[in-house]
C-alpha cells in the first residue's frame, strides 16, 4: 500500500544541512530513521508531513562512541548494532538486554533507540534502561544546542519536549559499576509490545534503582521503591515488603493486551524476579 | 519522479519512483520481483522480508528512494544458481502449506546462517519470530533450518 499523501523527500549529508532545513520547514518536517514507527504512521494516515527527512545519510549520527565513563549513541544507531557490540553488554546490561527484546531482527535492523524515545510510546522498551542510567539526550537546532535529561524528555504519551525545529545528535550514558536486568511482559515470546516492562540495576553500594514502561502514561523512574531499599540486603521478606509499594508507583490501564489489575500483579512478580536476578548478579553468578 | 539506481540480486536497476513509493511495492510492480509478500503492511508479518545491505528489513517500512545506491537481494537472488540447502529441506519436509510466508522465512533463515551457521533452536526460534505463518504451526519450518544446518551439512 503506498502512502496517500505526498511529500518532499530530503536526504542531507551533514547536521548542518539538516538544522537549515528544520529551521526553514518546523512543523511541516518529519525526521526519518530507520522508518518503523513513521512509515506505518504516513500509511495510516496518523501522520500527515509535507517533508521527509532522511538522516541516515549523516555519517556522524551512526556512531557508537564508548569512553572510560560514557557511552554516546548517535541518533542513527539501530538496536541490531547495540545487540552486536560486546561492550555495550557489557557495560549497559539494561539497555542491551532491552534492545534484545523490541520485536523482531527485520525490525532491530532498521529501529533506532533515539527514534523509539521520540515516538515514545508509553510501552517504549528503551527507556526503562535510559532512566535507570540517568541518560541525557544531546540536541540541537540551528541557532542553539541543549542537553535534556530523559527524566524531562517525556511530557505524555507520545509526546516529548522536542521542538519542530530540533534535530537530536543523540544519548549521552554514564558508564558506571552495576549490573542490572530488563524485565519485560509480552503475551508470548518473540515479537510483541510490552504489556509491561521493569529495568533494575544495582551497585555495590546496595543503590538500586528501577524504571518502568507501559504501565503509566510515560516511562519512569520508581523513587519510593528505590528509597525504601537504599542500603538494605535483599531478603525474600523484604522483596514482598518492596512489592508492596509498587501499585502507588504505577498507574496501569486496562487495554486490548491485558488489565490493570494483571499488569500491577506481574509488575510485582518481574520486580522481585529481576531484582534477584541483578543480586545475584552482582554477586558474580553469570548463570 | 526521482531516477535511483540500486544492486537488486547481483544486477544493476534504474527505476523511476516518487517519494511516497514504499520499497515492497516497486519491487512486486516496477521490478518484477515478486517474491516478498504483501501481509500485514505494518511491518508485523515479515512476509516482505529481503536483504538490504545483508540485513533482514521489512520491506513494507521502506521507502524505495531511501534504497538508492543500496543492495537489495530477495528469495530470486538467494536461488539464482539452485536452491539453497535450507530451501532443499524445507522442500523435502514440506515445511509450507500456502507458502505465503516463506520468502520471508528464507530471508531471515538465510540472514541468520550468514552470521551463525550452526544455530540452536532457540536462536533459529529467536530469529524466526518475526515471520508469522498461519498454516503450519511452525514445527516443520524450524525443523528444515535444523536439519539442515546440523555439523557437517551447510554448505
Amino acid at each position: 500500500m503506498a502512502i496517500i499523501n505526498d511529500f518532499n523527500y530530503h536526504k542531507p549529508k551533514d547536521i548542518d544541512d539538516t538544522l537549515i532545513l528544520l529551521s526553514d520547514l518546523k512543523e511541516k518536517a518529519k525526521i526519518l530513521a530507520g522508518g518503523t514507527d513513521l512509515i506505518v504512521h504516513l500509511k495510516e494516515e496518523i501522520v500527515k508531513t509535507e517533508n521527509v527527512i532522511d538522516i541516515k545519510g549523516i555519517t556522524k549520527l551512526n556512531k557508537i562512541e564508548v569512553s572510560e565513563d560514557n557511552v554516546f549513541l548517535g541518533a542513527g544507531v539501530t538496536f541490531t548494532e547495540i545487540i552486536e557490540s560486546a561492550e555495550l553488554k557489557e557495560k549497559l546490561p539494561v539497555l542491551w538486554q532491552a534492545s534484545e527484546k523490541v520485536a523482531s531482527v527485520g525490525v532491530r535492523n532498521r529501529a533506532t533507540v533515539v527514534g523509539n524515545i521520540c515516538s515514545a510510546v508509553p510501552s517504549l522498551d528503551s527507556a526503562p534502561a535510559l532512566l535507570v542510567y540517568d541518560a541525557e539526550i544531546l540536541v540541537q537546532s540551528k541557532t542553539s544546542k541543549r542537553t535534556i535529561s530523559i527524566h524531562d524528555w517525556f511530557t505524555g504519551p507520545k509526546k516529548t519536549i522536542l521542538k519542530p525545529d530540533e534535530l537530536v545528535l543523540g544519548i549521552n550514558i554514564p558508564i558506571f559499576q552495576h549490573t542490572g536486568v530488563y524485565e519485560k511482559l509480552g503475551r508470548y515470546k518473540g515479537e510483541d509490545l510490552a504489556q509491561a516492562g521493569i529495568g533494575i540495576c544495582v551497585d555495590s553500594n546496595k543503590n538500586y534503582r528501577f524504571a518502568y514502561c507501559a504501565v503509566g502514561p510515560i516511562p519512569k523512574r520508581m523513587k519510593k521503591l528505590e528509597e525504601f531499599l537504599k542500603g538494605k540486603d535483599i531478603s525474600d521478606e523484604l522483596l514482598g515488603e518492596a512489592a508492596k509499594l509498587i501499585p502507588s508507583e504505577i498507574s496501569p490501564i486496562t487495554d486490548i493486551r491485558s488489565s490493570a489489575e494483571y499488569r500491577t500483579h506481574m509488575m510485582k512478580v518481574m520486580f522481585k524476579r529481576g531484582l534477584q536476578k541483578s543480586v545475584a548478579l552482582l554477586k558474580g553468578d553469570r548463570s | 519522479m526521482k531516477k535511483i539506481t540500486l544492486r537488486l540480486n547481483g544486477e544493476l536497476r534504474n527505476v523511476y519512483v516518487e517519494p511516497e513509493e514504499i520499497l515492497l511495492d516497486v519491487l512486486r510492480d516496477k521490478l518484477g520481483t515478486k517474491s516478498p509478500k504483501c501481509g500485514c503492511d505494518r511491518g508485523d508479518c515479515g512476509a516482505c522480508a529481503v536483504l538490504l545491505n545483508g540485513r533482514s528489513v521489512r520491506s513494507c517500512l521502506v521507502l524505495a528512494i531511501e534504497t538508492d545506491g543500496q543492495e537489495i537481494v530477495t528469495v530470486e537472488g538467494i536461488s539464482k544458481d539452485g536452491l539453497s540447502k535450507v530451501q532443499n529441506t524445507m522442500l523435502d519436509k514440506n515445511a509450507f502449506q500456502c507458502g505465503f510466508c516463506a520468502p520471508g522465512m528464507i530471508i531471515s533463515t538465510t540472514e541468520l546462517l550468514d552470521k551463525n551457521p550452526h544455530p540452536n533452536l532457540e536462536e533459529i526460534k529467536e530469529a524466526l519470530s518475526g515471520n508469522l505463518c498461519r498454516c503450519t504451526g511452525y514445527l516443520p519450518i524450524l525443523e528444515s533450518v535444523q536439519e539442515a544446518t546440523e555439523e557437517g551439512h551447510h554448505e
